[in-house]
């Protein structure tokens, strides 16, 4: 990895500086994160970093990249970087990304989307308040068949 | 380099050189050595333990996530022993008479096809789930179908003992899945084959294979190694690929088979597929009960098929559409969500391919032509009658605009989902139905190998996956790949006395 890279990857989860542009993403993407304590950020940005840690490396360095084009674009619509925005322009902002003519900007949203709904939804405590409930003794723990009731 | 001899190396455990093994074990009766090698980990039963991030990284090539070169589709596929076999949902189709009579080619017979695959559906013990066994999200999908004027099917299941966890992605909990790593890996290994796992095949040489065994890394699932870490020279006189349409096109590519066949790597295709989501207002059952036991065939008439299915909280929120407060409010209605997977028929075009990137990692290109965006959207509206059909308040579309169209609107759908909402990049699109690369033909100036898995040119070298497919199946490909697979280990059979030496005893399928 030449010095470069490392500076860029720094910026991703689990890559040494400050979560600062992942938190704001992800509280754009799921407003309840905003509730979540800095022990739930640690666990959701250790699960984000894990799984970075094994994605090839322009893969990575593709994303942190995107976090930056996030902050100039801010700067450059509204003054501020993303991770100062109020959530009302973070979200629109992402959200005019999102359906961008160039598919890089598509891609790059829907990146650091993946990432912060990995982080989040991949929590047991989240997977439970969603109400999701599927356990590997099936039928048998929820002492009920298949029939509509 | 550490050296080993053996008469024939298989790579790959999944559907095809899972039934390779099986076949060729007959070889070591005669005295032959028979080596698999798998580039994943092999698990003990109580470490399936249906987590989605545990599971997706030990089971799948890059935890799930393996991107195509632009970025828009995930494809998924199994690295571990029994290979996609493990994460498949089970279900048990023979290949349509049209699509085999539509590859056209030579020597291969619908009816071939048909009688092996009927074999191995009932050696995986292949059936219908009974009637109370069916959750609401697929009776739902039965009934909506009715309502719609659609005529759903109920899928055969390769399961025994299926107690309905839902978590047949991410390999079956109780082990009641019949892939491979529990019919006939085992089965193979009794009868004399060795298996290596976390064995990583680099290349192919002439009669031999290149192949780094890894140490399990620590905390990662799995048993160590049958063999020592390091960089193995395998020599064999007979090499068969079964790596899957992905991991044998690279493979044999970064060996530099290319010069010999120019069609190898192309005609990729792989039912692009993605989500739809519908809320009804009182729970129904999901998260329990099979995931996908029913399907609705309209390959031929409209170009799709739509499957029951079912996911885990990071893939379903990944495949919404979008993001924020609406996102998150179809996310806390969990329990109250009906899914429904749609799937494109796809068609080999010039430019969907496999290459090799300067490491040697695979890249696969894969654009959507117009008539697999179009397939997709008649998919997505047929699915939204269905939805609305069986009683859902709202329906989550991704080709639609707005995405989330609610009961009032059930009329226009039409209109609202269409070809011109369909934006690449922003609509989670995935594919787990890998095929070609390797297809079977006539010659080298068609195809990569003959009907029964031999490389045109290169008499010891075989193909035993979905590699082999000249163009899509159009249903759920694994009995189609276990019967090629058949063939292919019956030509080797046939073929062992001349390449081996000495004499073979041949068993006929």
């Amino acid at each position: 990895m030449s010095h470069d890279d490392a500076a860029v990857e720094h910026s991703l989860p689990g890559g040494g500086r400050d979560n600062a542009r992942f938190r704001a993403v992800a509280r754009v993407c799921i407003p309840e994160a905003s509730a979540l304590d800095e022990g739930q950020w640690r666990d959701a940005e250790g699960i984000v970093a894990r799984a970075l840690a094994g994605r090839p490396a322009s893969v990575r360095r593709q994303i942190a990249l995107f976090m930056r084009v996030l902050d100039g674009l801010a700067l450059v619509r509204h003054g501020r970087v993303f991770t100062a925005l109020p959530a009302d322009r973070a979200t629109r902002l992402l959200e005019s990304l999102s359906r961008s003519r160039l598919l890089l900007m598509r891609r790059g949203v829907w990146g650091v989307r993946t990432l912060a709904f990995m982080g989040y939804y991949a929590r047991a405590d989240a997977a439970r308040a969603i109400g999701y409930r599927a356990a590997a003794a099936g039928w048998s723990a929820r002492g009920e068949s298949g029939v509509i009731t | 380099m550490i050296e080993r001899e053996y008469d024939v190396v298989i790579i790959g455990s999944g559907a095809g050189g899972g039934t390779t093994a099986q076949e060729l074990s007959k070889l070591v009766a005669d005295g032959r050595r028979v080596l698999l090698l798998e580039q994943g980990g092999r698990l003990a039963d109580d470490e399936f333990t249906g987590r989605e991030l545990d599971m997706s990284d030990a089971l799948y090539e890059d935890a799930g996530g393996f991107l195509t070169a632009d970025g828009t589709t995930t494809l998924a596929f199994g690295r571990v022993y029994g290979g996609s076999t493990v994460v498949y949902t089970g279900t048990s189709l023979v290949a349509p008479r049209r699509v085999i009579e539509r590859w056209n080619v030579p020597g291969l017979e619908h009816s071939d096809i048909e009688r092996r695959s009927r074999r191995y559906m009932a050696e995986n013990n292949v059936h219908h789930l009974p009637d109370d066994e069916i959750n609401d999200n697929n009776r739902l999908f039965v009934v909506g179908c009715e309502r719609a004027g659609y005529h759903a099917e109920q899928f055969p299941l390769n399961v025994r003992g299926c107690r309905g966890s839902s978590l047949c992605n991410l390999g079956c909990p109780n082990a009641a899945k019949m892939g491979t790593n529990r019919v006939q890996l085992p089965v193979a290994e009794r009868r004399g084959v060795e298996i290596v796992t976390r064995a990583e095949a680099l290349r192919v040489e002439d009669r031999a294979v290149i192949a780094r065994v890894r140490a399990r890394a620590e905390g990662e699932k799995g048993a160590p190694s049958e063999w020592a870490p390091g960089t193995y020279r395998i020599r064999a006189g007979i090499v068969v690929c079964a790596g899957g349409a992905v991991g044998t096109s690279a493979l044999l590519l970064r060996s530099g088979l290319g010069r010999a066949v120019p069609r190898l790597g192309e005609r990729f295709t792989c039912h692009p597929a993605h989500i739809l989501v519908a809320e009804h207002t009182h729970p129904i059952t999901n998260d329990v009960g099979h995931p996908k036991s029913f399907y609705l065939d309209r390959a031929e008439a409209e170009g799709f098929v739509l499957e029951t299915c079912m996911y885990f909280p990071f893939v379903t929120a990944k495949n919404l559409t979008g993001f924020g407060a609406q996102h998150s409010t179809f996310m806390r209605a969990f329990p109250r969500l009906q899914m429904i997977l749609v799937l494109a028929c796809d068609k080999a075009v010039s430019g969907n391919r496999v290459t090799v990137d300067k490491s040697g990692r695979p890249v696969v290109h894969y654009r959507f032509t117009d008539a697999v965006i179009t397939s997709l959207v008649r998919a997505t509206r047929a699915s939204a009658r269905i939805f609305f059909a069986a009683g859902a308040e709202r329906v989550h579309a991704p080709s639609a605009d707005p995405q989330l169209i609610e009961r009032a609107q059930a009329d226009a759908l039409d209109s609202l989902i269409d070809d011109r909402h369909f934006q690449s990049g922003r609509i989670s699109i995935s594919a787990a139905h890998l095929m070609g690369g390797c297809g079977m033909g006539r010659s080298a100036r068609d195809s990569v190998t003959d009907s029964w898995g031999r490389v045109h040119g290169v008499p010891w070298l075989r193909v035993a996956d979905s590699s082999l497919f000249p163009d899509a199946l159009e249903i759920n490909p694994y009995v189609t790949v276990m019967a090629l697979a058949d063939r292919t280990a019956q030509a080797v059979q046939q073929d062992a006395g001349e390449l081996l030496g000495g004499s073979v005893t041949v068993t006929t399928a």
